[in-house]
């Protein structure tokens, strides 16, 4: 579903990523780990496309097709989605506005209808609910007041409403308590599904244990430099990253 | 050259497309002489068929006007202008002045019709309730066209052009007109003063609630011609108005000068709600041939419990100096001024408002949102004063910018002057970016920059916008984007 070959990318001329392959299938979640400044977030903005990020050699396939030339509109319209470590707060654009405003540009990307004023309510509604969103919320403000637990939230809310088929969670447990954490990973394990992908972004393990993943990845200094099974995970948290950045130093 | 040839036109294309509504009809129109004299006023008040003490009142106009010297403090720049290089009446011929719609000039209902004036399916929609908006077009200087008089006469609504107002009724015009904008008031209203062409009326009388509202649009067409739109409303005792002014003019390449001079007048127990949306030509690429507007709008609450409330949205003109005012005279009376001033390419924006509270629990409030983008510069420009009569008088200013890209420039300059220890006047003030963090938000979930831009701004006007009659409010959304349009990427 999502291929990352030899990707490489800098910032203001200072290269962050150096060469990361990865490719994640249909139906596996799949989890980076890696220590701060390896490129993690570098990586998910990469992949949406963020602007500020020049990318000098590599591709970025989703379903065989390379998405480094398309807009992030575009992107999304193909169903990718990425969740953001910290959403940016829209003030004065109530929640459902900014909701129906970005469905239906994607549907009109895609050629589809705009959702029937009804069936959209009823969609958010049914979502909202799972992740303990409540109604007032959802008239307010995108992300204004809202603790960080409640935007992260809103971005699962996002995600189980416009479907996507490529999930990308960039630190979604960052700032989390256990009861947040418990919500959020719920709302990401009902959207499993045989069609659908997640790559999973952290820098700790516990997230893991509430999505357990099919693959782990670990990334330092810009590269991905261990793949393995969710038994990665654990030994990370047992040993830390230590070893693996000794090792991309050496 | 012919890449340079290729550049100059897709500008070109380009300007033709940003202004959607430029385009000018081609009516023959009646002009006075060039510039500005005795003679030319005595040709207006002429034409118009004026009695003398109007015309005595202009002419006095016109002798202070030439004492005054152009006022120099707002922060716009443009070339000086030549007053004696343009002309200050111009008329649509086919006089006498149209019995009904049919025999209005076609062309003239053609530009309603691209401006989306629904003027011949207002007749059509003649017997639907709550849905009348009442439209004193006003074409150029001369009014061509009214609607539903009977209707607002049968509720004894006055509601005309000013010059239909000096013949039918002069009693009231002599007794209000110039009573809040005194002929000396400043350079602009007392150049209107002197040679202002038209305008609208409206008289509420005692107790009246006005039975819909009350609309014009007008727009600039004769080239190099100065509009001097005046405007004068009373809403007697316990009356109530909502009056609707929106306005686009045709493209042109020289600057057009516009001073226009609005006076509302609430007296006790009465309220006036006066709503805006404003997109005069607002220059080319290079900040060229767009409309100048200094215009003088000011409110009387003469009377006790009365309350003005000004809204306004301002996209258009090269330069806007514009403050309109509350004078806050009756006890408990209430000011409101809110504002949507957006600024694009070369465009400059001044404007703001000015309570004075005079009379004691008066009562102000202003939101104001800039928002620029471009080279614009956009300056927000209020005074908030307590006269020492004035106990208890209370104002809430919030006052927010917006900036849009690298190059444009928000300002905000508030004046406040309190001469009463028991009045609370609370200012708040933010500016703040697009931030690129913001847009790429937007985008990921499926937005283009256009569409996030569009709906950032929105909510950023969100409080203003909920001010404005619903139909307007629409329009004026739909103004914003479109005036915003390329200013990102």
């Amino acid at each position: 579903m999502l291929e990352i070959r030899n990707l490489h990318a800098e910032i203001d001329g200072k290269p962050i990523l150096k060469g990361v392959t990865l490719a994640v299938k249909p139906g596996e979640v799949a989890a980076i780990m890696g220590p701060n400044g390896s490129g993690k977030s570098t990586l998910s903005y990469v992949i949406a496309g963020k602007d500020e990020y020049e990318v000098t050699k590599g591709e970025v396939l989703l379903d065989g097709e390379n998405i480094l030339g398309i807009d992030p509109d575009q992107r999304a319209a193909k169903g990718l989605f990425l969740a953001f470590q910290y959403p940016l707060e829209i003030p004065g654009v109530a929640t459902m506005t900014f909701l129906k405003a970005a469905l239906n540009a994607q549907r009109k990307k895609r050629g589809e209808e705009e959702i029937a004023p009804a069936d959209f309510i009823r969609s958010v509604n049914r979502v909202a609910d799972k992740l303990g969103i409540s109604r007032e919320m959802l008239r307010r403000a995108l992300n204004v007041g809202f603790s960080g637990g409640e935007k992260k939230r809103m971005e699962i809310l996002q995600m189980a409403l416009f479907e996507p088929r490529m999930c990308v969670l960039d630190e979604t447990d960052s700032g989390l308590d256990i009861d947040a954490l418990r919500i959020v990973a719920e709302g990401v394990n009902a959207l499993r599904a045989k069609d659908r992908a997640f790559l999973v972004i952290t820098h700790y393990q516990r997230l893991l244990s509430h999505i357990v993943p099919d693959t782990v990845h670990v990334m330092a200094d810009g590269r991905i430099v261990k793949s393995g099974g969710p038994e990665l995970a654990s030994e990370l948290e047992a040993k830390g990253y230590a070893d693996f950045a000794a090792q991309t130093a050496a | 050259m012919p890449a340079v040839q290729e550049t100059v036109d897709r500008v070109r294309a380009i300007d033709v497309d940003q202004y959607r509504w430029g385009f000018s009809t081609s009516i023959e129109s009646e002009k006075a002489p060039k510039g500005l004299s005795e003679e030319v006023i005595g040709f207006i008040s002429g034409k118009k068929g004026e009695p003398q003490w109007l015309l005595d009142w202009r002419l006095e106009a016109l002798r202070r006007w030439r004492t005054l010297e152009e006022p120099n403090w707002a922060r716009v720049h443009h070339p000086k202008i030549e007053y004696d290089e343009l002309y200050y009446y111009a008329a649509p011929k086919k006089g006498g002045g149209p019995a009904s719609l049919d025999e209005v000039d076609p062309e003239l209902l053609k530009t309603f019709e691209k401006l989306g004036i629904p003027l011949k399916e207002q007749a059509v929609l003649a017997g639907v309730e709550g849905a009348r908006v009442a439209v004193d077009a006003v074409f150029d200087s001369v009014s061509v066209a009214t609607t539903y008089k009977e209707e607002l006469a049968k509720a004894g609504v006055i509601f005309c052009s000013i010059s239909e107002a000096v013949r039918e009724h002069p009693e009231l015009v002599r007794k209000y007109l110039g009573s809040v904008v005194p002929v000396t008031d400043n350079f602009f209203a007392t150049l209107n003063s002197a040679v202002f062409t038209d305008g609208s009326f409206v008289y509420l009388p005692k107790g009246v609630r006005c039975p819909m509202e009350l609309s014009t649009y007008f727009r600039i067409n004769e080239q190099n011609t100065g509009q001097f739109e005046r405007t004068l409303i009373i809403a007697d005792e316990g009356s109530y108005v909502s009056y609707l002014e929106g306005c686009t003019a045709p493209k042109r390449d020289e600057n057009q000068l516009h001073a226009a001079v609005v006076e509302l007048i609430a007296l006790d127990n009465a309220e006036i709600k006066y709503s805006t949306v404003q997109n005069w030509f607002p220059g080319d690429k290079e900040g060229k041939g767009g409309i100048y507007n200094f215009v003088t709008k000011r409110g009387d609450c003469r009377g006790k419990n009365s309350k003005i409330s000004w809204t306004q949205v301002e996209t258009g003109s090269a330069i806007t100096w514009k403050y309109p005012s509350c004078i806050l005279r009756g006890d408990n009376s209430q000011g409101e001024f809110y504002s949507i001033a957006v600024s694009n390419g070369h465009q400059q924006v001044d404007s703001g408002t000015k309570m004075l509270h005079l009379g004691k629990n008066t009562v102000s409030r202003i939101i104001s949102k800039g928002i620029a983008a471009g080279h614009s510069d956009n300056t927000y420009r209020g005074l908030v004063s307590a006269h020492r009569k004035a106990s208890g008088a209370r104002n809430f200013t919030n006052c927010d910018s917006l900036l849009i890209g690298q190059d444009c420039g928000a300002h905000t300059v508030p004046y406040i002057e309190s001469k009463n220890a028991s009045a609370v006047f609370e200012h708040e003030a933010t500016t703040s970016k697009i931030a690129e963090d913001q847009l790429f938000y937007c985008t990921q979930r499926g937005l283009n920059e256009e569409e996030a831009v569009a709906l950032i701004v929105n909510g950023f006007v969100k409080d203003v916008l909920q001010q404005l009659p619903m139909e307007f409010a629409v329009e004026a959304q739909k103004l914003i984007a479109v005036s915003l349009e390329g200013s990102v990427g």
